[in-house]
């Protein structure tokens, strides 16, 4: 038994408490910490079951195809389901490439050309600072003030855009797109060095580098990191609310042109209506939203796991 | 670069590559973009804001010699920017109604989310923390608005069959789901911190003979404190700036009270109340969420940065 590896294990074998108070407390102290986890553990459940108590009677196929209506009988997600995966698409058009290229310029090129002996070099040493920072800190703002940005900025204001998937998309873009940028930067660190100076010894540049060795060794984590954000974005409805899109709306989107509409708009309407009739509706959308998120997060966890390179 | 038989150049100054110039301008471009967004978010705030102060008198019978004052704005204790022909801007029962549900929130989140962190990273064995973290992402993944529905549907008739007296929307409930919202955060950060700690501080309070609680609460806890503050005014952070859970559960009822079994009203869930329905720019409503925003961005933004001075500090010194 002492030859175990655990080293912490040993030491408080080796040297129990003194007397047996302190025995009972060290058990105490334990037993909280499980008892803590397990009040966690108890609400999940406790929100499972209830989500699908309730939620599982009204799920079935014409309930995914029929259209919102206002009819309990005859609602349906279609509608919020399409106008989700519209805004999928036009924030992971948006993320990728402005996440990836951030995510490039810091972790290649933030130190190159940042000499701290000239001017210039301490200048652009001081922009990827706060470009830092300022990353760091969008991350943890508020997501209705990313809604309150959407309205001033896109649907209303320079841009004008009206109330339409693309200004939704837009916005919830901007929000996940510090996560993007976050998780690039790791995947690009996790390439090791070597790789790179390989190829430049060969006689590449710095981008042909980059481009051809060090983003494909990278793709995995830039995956999964895109997919995170987007199981960010596709829950978020604060923003969303406040670009004016909680307006009934009935008409499958089309396109990024159409009007908004999205699966938690469609669950918040449901909440706020009264009676226990759109209660369960509410109900069978947050399945179809949990039952999605864990797919994405599936499919996040499958790159993870598949494509990860040990160097 | 050439490519056959002739051989490239050898050792000399490298060719020029108009592209490799132009690809870093493109990709300095993109990274500015999360500059234009904080500027942008500071922009739109800060203009309406400037409306709702300067113009507010527009609304109250274009009597000019009543602008709405910073000082009404921020200690004014009644909240009803519709009421006509005389709004009442005072954001106190807001900022209360925040406090509120803020804090019961952390009175859930800290104990718990500690906890977590203290198990993961002193106790647990490696399978164990197999099981546990899944757990805890999968709490960080749910969506807050289904949060909002099982604090309205579940957890309140669940308190009131208990016999807590509670209005069907209340601060209590909202809170103490919002907690297990607010958890994840505390939880990862803080549980980072403390692996952060360097093993060799274990293994010398254990060589003199301190048992696992001692390790964890007098060395490890305190070495980590910086880390565990960081995570916490973090989270502080995250709850005051959700909306969702308080929207649903909290109720909108600028209530100017403390007492946590009414429906109070939090600066958020008045943003995305006003936001949600289409009110004309023109009105001292639509400038109000501006003016709200503004003070709710101001407190997460003090928050945010100094969390992020207390994680440099941990940094530093152990990494």
């Amino acid at each position: 038994m002492s030859a175990t590896v655990d080293a912490p294990r040993v030491a408080v074998q080796v040297i129990p408490p003194a007397d047996s108070r302190a025995k009972l407390r060290e058990r105490a102290f334990e037993a909280a910490l499980i008892f803590a986890l397990l009040i966690s553990l108890a609400m999940l459940i406790a929100l499972f079951i209830d989500v699908f108590t309730k939620g599982l009677p009204g799920l079935s196929p014409e309930f995914v195809t029929d259209k919102a209506s206002a009819f309990p009988a005859n609602a349906g997600i279609a509608t919020s389901l399409l106008g989700t995966l519209w805004l999928m698409v036009v924030c992971i058009v948006f993320i990728v490439p402005i996440g990836l290229a951030s995510a490039v310029y810091l972790e290649e090129y933030g130190t190159d050309y940042a000499d701290q002996r000239t001017w210039t070099g301490r200048m652009i040493g001081r922009f990827n600072t706060f470009v830092e920072v300022n990353i760091q800190n969008l991350a943890a703002v508020p997501s209705i003030v990313y809604g309150i940005l959407g309205l001033a900025f896109l649907v209303r204001g320079p841009l004008d855009l009206g109330k339409i998937i693309l200004a939704g998309g837009l916005t919830l873009g901007l929000l996940v797109l510090p996560v993007v940028i976050i998780a690039g930067r790791e995947a690009l660190r996790a390439v090791p060095s070597s790789i790179r100076e390989g190829s430049m010894a060969l006689g590449a540049t710095k981008w042909q580098t980059i481009w051809r060795q060090v983003l494909p060794a990278a793709v995995p984590g830039v995956a999964t990191g895109v997919i995170l954000a987007l199981s960010r974005a596709i829950g978020e409805t604060a923003p969303l609310l406040l670009l004016g899109a909680a307006t009934f709306n009935t008409q499958n989107p089309s396109g990024i042109f159409s009007a908004i509409s999205a699966l938690p708009l469609q669950i918040n309407t449901w909440i706020s209506a009264p009676g226990a009739d759109f209660q369960a509706l509410a109900a069978s959308a947050i399945i179809v939203l949990l039952v999605v998120l864990v797919l994405m997060n599936s499919v996040a966890i499958y790159l993870r796991n598949r494509y990860e390179q040990k160097w | 670069m050439t490519q056959g038989g002739a051989p490239g150049p050898v050792l000399g100054a490298p060719q020029r590559r108009l592209g490799e110039k132009a690809i870093r301008i493109a990709l300095i471009a993109a990274a500015a973009i999360s500059l234009l967004t904080t500027l942008g978010i500071v922009l739109s705030l800060a203009g309406e804001t400037i409306l709702f102060f300067t113009e507010g008198s527009l609304t109250r019978g274009g009597d000019p010699t009543q602008p709405v004052g910073i000082f009404e704005f921020l200690f004014g204790t009644t909240w009803a920017p519709q009421a006509t022909p005389e709004p009442s801007l005072g954001v106190l029962p807001l900022i209360t109604g925040t406090f509120v549900v803020s804090a019961i929130a952390l009175v859930v989140a800290i104990p718990l989310g500690l906890a977590t962190a203290v198990y993961l990273a002193e106790y647990a064995s490696k399978r164990v923390r197999g099981a546990v973290k899944p757990v805890i992402e999968l709490l960080a993944g749910i969506p807050t608005i289904v949060f909002g529905f099982f604090a309205l549907v579940f957890f309140t008739p669940l308190l009131k069959s208990i016999g807590i007296e509670l209005e069907s929307f209340n601060a209590l409930s909202a809170g103490v789901i919002m907690g297990f919202m607010v958890l994840p955060t505390i939880a990862s950060l803080s549980e980072d911190a403390m692996r952060a700690v360097p093993t060799s501080l274990r293994e010398g309070s254990f060589g003199l003979g301190a048992s696992r609680l001692q390790t964890a609460t007098r060395i490890v806890f305190p070495a980590a404190l910086s880390g565990i503050v960081a995570s916490i005014v973090l989270g502080v952070s995250r709850a005051v700036g959700e909306t969702m859970i308080v929207l649903i559960a909290g109720g909108i009822q600028p209530n100017f009270s403390l007492n946590p079994t009414i429906s109070l009203e939090t600066m958020t869930a008045f943003i995305a109340n006003t936001g949600k329905g289409d009110i004309p720019a023109s009105t001292v409503q639509f400038k109000a969420i501006f003016a709200v925003g503004a003070l709710l961005f101001l407190i997460t933004l003090v928050m945010n940065a100094i969390s992020i001075r207390f994680v440099r500090k941990y940094r530093q010194v152990y990494e």
